[in-house]
């Protein structure tokens, strides 16, 4: 067993979600002060125990600022770092690194945004002029996604219906999920035969957009049992980025999630084998391929065959995305909250018709801007402490 | 020592030269290595040594996809990756076939477009 002093340092005690799918009328700072209130009272603490904030948002530059002053709290420690979608996945990190270093005993880790109410496109972090990319008019972040799926099929011979496969699985988890946005059956050739947006992707090859927001807290593992709910252990955590324009990707079949989770791997001194559960950050189809193979789950290259039959849906042998995916659940431009959430939900055992039987490990893969930062982070019950 | 730090950068004067007919790329005198987008240094090994090379225009798509549009908000196009030869990648358009139907491998040939903002699109080379 690894010794690593951030192993098991930290444990999730609170979760709260708010505004996912459609919340019109209502602010961003809003959705995230409720999904912060909501978590704060699901671990029975009030706001004011909260001593940091590590936050962010698609329309404040100083996040962990604004949030903080709108929840009416004075932080030791704040953080408001932004790496796209994985923030949140690398706060976590960041708030069992402040922890474990005494600069803080009660984290708040949130995001929100209202982007499909207020706008109805996707806010993304990819969206920042650069002169080398915007003459050709790409559709970021969709466009660099399709490019890494394109070379994906050429290099290793991937198919459109094993990309499908990925979103009717996802759409199979959501319908067992009350909350997910998207529910009703869809078939792979439902997904084939779609509008196309930017090819090889059809609409379902894409990611929702939606409103949501989404908070967990987080406290050192000495304190995890002093709360209402089953504590979650941090057992493993590791980033990596390596571009962040798609043309200065090295292998756009091969992303960074191949050295962040080794990292988060050996931190937690687990294997692929022994993870129970997983949530990846679903964006776009190919997503759930690439972190398959780059995680270790399955060999480069055969991602396509792997999730083919079913085998990451609702009866499969490897349960993905089990909320519904950033394909059918929620998307509100940045994801990797609301995989940490569904983490917590199927460890303490609160999924409902989607619990996956008596998990004891988890792990959650968060990707930001376009496959540009990966952030894996791995959970466990107390049995795996 | 320090790099220079006044007057046009590497990004300028890509875009003069590329206003004046030449498409460059920086090479490291170091390490051999391009570098592209433009640095203030070898983005491969650090060295401030770069130079400045026209370059050969030819290139490989390494990856493609069309973008949709209704043709009245006009019509689908190109998005491309393409390796140039002295080993760098750009994000680019490549003309010469439908948008849908550029094939990864096939080869390709640089042609400067001027404008509010030049830039460098390719067309496929027909043997
Ligand atoms: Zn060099």
């Amino acid at each position: 067993m690894t010794h690593h002093d951030l192993r098991g340092a930290s444990a999730v005690v609170g979760v709260g979600l708010a505004g996912c799918g459609e919340a019109p009328g209502r602010t961003a700072m809003e959705l995230i002060g409720a999904a912060a209130w909501n978590a704060v009272t699901d671990a029975g603490l009030k706001m004011t125990e909260i001593d940091a904030v590590f936050g962010v948002s698609a329309v404040h530059g100083m996040p962990s600022v604004t949030i903080s002053e709108y929840l009416g709290i004075k932080p030791r420690f704040s953080d408001g770092s932004m790496i796209g979608g994985s923030s949140n996945v690398a706060h976590i990190l960041q708030a069992t690194m402040a922890i474990k270093a005494g600069l803080c005993s009660t984290a708040l880790v949130c995001y929100g945004s209202n982007q499909k109410s207020a706008s109805g496109r996707l806010i993304s972090s990819a969206a920042e002029f650069n002169p080398y990319e915007q003459p050709y008019k790409p559709r970021f972040p969709i466009t660099a996604y399709a490019l890494a799926a394109a070379r994906h099929m050429h290099q290793f011979g991937t198919t459109r219906q094993q990309l499908a496969e990925v979103a009717v699985a996802a759409r199979a988890w959501a319908n067992r999920n009350p909350e997910a946005y998207m529910h009703g059956p869809l078939s792979v050739d439902d997904v084939l035969n779609a509008r196309m947006v930017c090819d090889p992707f059809g609409l379902f090859d894409c990611c929702l957009v939606t409103d949501g927001a989404g908070a967990l807290v987080i406290v050192a593992r000495d304190r995890a049992k002093d709360f209402p709910k089953k504590p979650v252990y941090f057992l493993g955590g590791g980033m990596a980025h390596w571009h962040r324009s798609i043309m200065q990707m090295p292998d756009i079949t091969v992303s960074a999630a191949s050295e962040s989770g080794p990292r988060a791997f050996e931190m937690a001194g687990l294997e692929p084998a022994d993870i129970d559960v997983l949530e990846l950050y679903d964006a776009f189809t190919i997503n759930t391929i690439l972190f398959l193979e780059d995680l270790g789950f399955c060999p480069k290259g055969e991602g396509g065959r792997f999730v083919e039959g079913g085998r990451i849906a609702p009866g499969g042998s490897l349960p993905v995305n089990t909320n519904g995916g950033g394909l059918s659940c929620v998307h509100p431009g940045m994801y990797g909250t609301f995989i940490l959430v569904e983490a917590v939900r199927q460890l303490r055992g609160e999924a409902g018709d989607r619990q996956v039987e008596n998990p004891e490990t988890a792990l959650v893969h968060g990707n930001g801007g376009v496959l540009s930062s990966q952030v894996t982070s791995i959970f466990g019950t107390e049995a795996t402490l | 020592m320090t790099l220079e730090d006044r007057g046009p950068g590497p990004d300028a004067v890509y875009r003069e030269e590329l206003l004046a007919g030449r498409f460059t790329i920086q090479t490291c005198a170091d390490c051999g290595l391009a570098s592209f987008p433009p640095r203030v240094f070898c983005r491969h090994c650090g060295s401030d040594a770069l130079t400045r090379v026209e370059a050969s225009g030819h290139g490989v798509v390494y990856s493609t996809s069309a973008v949709r549009n209704r043709p009245d908000k006009g019509g689908d196009h190109n998005v491309s990756l393409v390796d140039l030869a002295e080993g760098v990648r750009m994000l680019t358009r490549v003309d010469g076939a439908a948008p849908t139907e550029v094939p990864i491998g096939a080869r390709v040939k640089a042609r400067i477009v001027t404008g509010d903002v030049p830039h460098v699109v390719f067309d496929l080379v027909t043997e």
